[in-house]
């Protein structure tokens, strides 16, 4: 079992820019089932992968692939066409809110927007419009999501999951990937690991999918990597007191970030006395979280709290 | 994106915000000038000296090399002595204020110089209230935030008596409705002409925040003078960076003069880079694992001299020019070089460090940690490059090298 995608995934690529069409090969060769693309001017073309399989994905490949993507003019024909249930947009950032509001329009169940730099206003509106619609939004500014050897939907290095016990749930695309890396070598995996992404409005946030793993059978623990700014970890605490029936541990980074200070991702910053580490580390503790003190110790964190 | 007073003032007033009339001068003459024109268009007497910079607490902040002379400076001369009297005034509070720097709560101790002052004419206040426009994260929208208690600091008040701050989220697909605005008046006690002017004000300032894609408009004193007029008496600014490519007239507002030379640098090369005041440099690849490197390297007794993110697809090139920022900062006692590699490859990484440290030298020492994609191939590259690097088995190994060796 995982949450949000696994190998009956069907995954439409909107953006197919030099960013969009390398990482779409990459999914492709880890195995993720990729049924059409969106492109305004190339719409009736193919769009063709191959290449030597990745055998850390999908088990029971062949040693290459080659496919052939058809491409369509909207998102709308897309999923007429192909059926498809799960989007990733890498669309430009100017562009992104709309493609995210296009497949919501189109009836895209899942929308994985790996965009950085879509401007606030853009997704204040992206999300108005999602309100009432059967879609979710992942991102934007996110690695995406993998359920390892089914389906990896982003940017993220396939080669460093394996299957295993432990939900992944995080703000930012590096700390996952040190995580995922310590849970695969303490031998734990991961159900599924899903980057929420670091911009201040985005369309997922830690309490949806802490719901998610609570929910899904095969998950034995959480860890949540947050970071300093806005409130969602704290709100994502006080889940865990209140609902959460299996054991989670987390991180917090900028302990040391000055208050002011963006600290890269666009929500990353401390103001008006509000985001810091310290109140979110508290919140975390008080909600019997085990809080792992620097990355490194992020997995024995996990294994420390799956232990209780 | 910051910009000063007296911009933020000319592009509310593009929008139909009212501000006092004012002028913005670098000069001693140039504010002397100022004067008589703003006097007879206000037909008040008073006029205000104001430091134009980009940190807030002006008034209260103080010149280093003029202890006794404050960032704002109200000109009451001219009550008794006429507009000569003014202009004598603005003349040497001018020739002290120009050129000299100003610390405020918000600079730290090095403070800002002053190049430029906005020359405003004097209100007849009533009341100072407060208004701001800024997004609330946990509902995902704008809100607009207002209280009575005008000229004070925000956060305090929000923390003292939270029941004072007044709060309504606008609906991007409607913007601010004229019942909210109504409610805000009626909440802050306006009425008559007052309660008219403020609907009129604070819905302008809401649809000009989504227009403009403002992370912050803040109007903290908006005034309401004897004639019922409401007026943004001072005027902050923030722009969405992400948002600048679509607002040349917000762009073309930049001061450089205000930025971080290094951060500057920095943001022409692609990267995201921060100065702290520490001595371990700091080079990563994504914002998280950045702020999470500067934080072990506190935790193991150490403090960054820098947040530094290279991103998810930096080049040799962009990781060279990152290099070279860090070796520029006089107080680096040692850099901390920790990438795990996904999109980023590790050989990419240790190429640019090897071409950086052939074009600088390297007189500090370096401690590299690398982990992920072509993990063995970077390391080899930095194995073969007779650099004097120490390989580190984890961030944390890592920190705690540098941060010995930087002692």
């Amino acid at each position: 079992m995982s949450v949000l995608i696994d190998k009956n995934t069907k995954v439409l690529v909107q953006g197919l820019g030099k960013t969009g069409r390398f990482h779409t090969d990459k999914a492709i060769a880890y195995g993720t089932r990729t049924v059409g693309a969106v492109h305004p001017t190339r719409a009736g073309t193919t769009e063709v992968f191959e290449g030597d399989t990745d055998h850390s994905g999908v088990d029971g490949r062949s040693d290459t692939y080659r496919v052939e993507i058809p491409v369509f003019a909207t998102v709308r024909d897309a999923v007429a066409e192909t059926g498809a249930d799960a989007s990733v947009v890498y669309v430009p950032p100017p562009f992104a809110a709309d493609a995210i509001m296009e497949a919501a329009e189109s009836g895209v169940g899942l929308i994985i927007c790996i965009t950085e730099g879509v401007p606030v206003a853009d997704m204040i509106r992206a999300k108005r419009y999602l309100e009432g619609k059967d879609a979710r939004l992942i991102g934007p500014n996110c690695p995406g999501v993998i359920t390892p050897k089914q389906c990896k939907i982003g940017i993220m290095p396939g080669y460093i999951h394996q299957p295993g016990r432990v939900g992944v749930v995080s703000r930012s695309g590096t700390l996952t990937y040190e995580a995922v890396h310590q849970l695969t070598q303490l031998g734990l995996g991961q159900t599924t690991a899903v980057g929420i992404g670091g911009d201040p409005v985005n369309g997922t946030n830690f309490v949806d999918v802490l719901r998610m793993f609570n929910d899904d059978p095969a998950t034995e623990g959480v860890i949540m990597i947050g970071e300093i700014g806005g409130t969602a970890e704290e709100e994502a605490a006080e889940f865990v007191k209140a609902e959460m029936t299996k054991p989670v541990a987390g991180f917090i980074a900028g302990t040391t970030a000055p208050a002011g200070k963006r600290m890269g991702h666009a929500g990353a910053i401390v103001s008006g006395g509000k985001g810091t580490a310290a109140a979110k580390i508290e919140a975390m503790h008080d909600a019997d979280i085990v809080v792992a003190p620097t990355p490194t110790d992020m997995g024995t964190a996990m294994l420390e709290a799956l232990g209780r | 994106m910051k910009v000063h007073e007296y911009q933020a003032k000319q592009l509310m007033a593009k929008r139909g915000i009212s501000v006092p009339a004012g002028r913005v001068v670098a000069t001693v003459d140039e504010a002397v000038a100022a004067v008589r024109p703003l006097v007879e268009q206000s037909g008040n007497p008073v006029v205000v000296v104001k430091s134009q910079i980009h940190a807030g607490g002006r008034g209260k902040g103080r010149f280093k090399e003029h202890p006794d002379v404050a960032g704002v400076n109200v000109v009451l001369d001219g009550i008794d002595g006429g507009v000569e009297a003014t202009e004598a005034k603005v003349r040497e509070l001018a020739g002290t204020m120009l050129g000299s720097t100003l610390v405020t709560v918000q600079t730290g101790d090095e403070g800002r110089r002053v190049n430029r002052l906005y020359i405003e004419q004097g209100v007849d206040i009533r009341r100072e209230l407060y208004v701001s426009v800024l997004l609330d994260r946990s509902v995902g929208r704008n809100i607009v935030m207002a209280s009575t208690e005008g000229g004070m600091e925000i956060e305090k008040v929000a923390e003292e008596t939270p029941e004072k701050i007044l709060r309504e989220v606008i609906d991007p697909a409607f913007g601010l409705t004229a019942f909210q605005a109504a409610r805000l008046g009626l909440a802050l006690g306006l009425d008559g002409d007052a309660a008219r002017n403020f609907n009129g004000f604070v819905t302008a300032l809401a649809s000009a925040a989504m227009d403009w894609d403002t992370d912050l408009i803040e109007i903290n004193p908006l005034v309401v003078t004897k004639s019922g007029e409401v007026m943004a008496l001072d005027g902050k600014m923030a722009f969405d960076d992400n948002a600048l490519f679509r607002h040349p007239d917000v762009q073309a507002m930049r001061d450089e003069s205000e930025e971080d030379s290094a951060e500057l640098e920095a943001k022409e090369a692609g990267l995201s880079y921060i100065t702290l005041d520490g001595t371990i440099g700091c080079l990563v690849n994504g914002a998280g694992l950045a702020m999470a490197t500067m934080d072990t390297i506190k935790h193991v007794g150490g403090e960054p001299a820098n947040f530094l993110d290279v991103g998810g697809g930096a080049d040799a090139d962009q990781v060279a020019r990152a290099f070279r920022i860090i070796t520029g900062d006089p107080n680096v006692k040692g850099i901390f070089v920790n990438i795990f590699g996904g999109i980023m490859r590790c050989d990419t990484i240790a190429t640019g460090i090897v071409e950086a440290v052939r074009e600088v030298g390297l007189e500090v020492p370096l401690v590299v940690r690398l982990e992920g994609t072509n993990v063995e191939l970077g390391k080899e590259i930095i194995r073969n490059s007779d650099m004097d690097v120490i390989a580190a088995d984890d961030m944390k190994d890592g920190a705690a090298k540098i941060v010995e060796l930087a002692r």
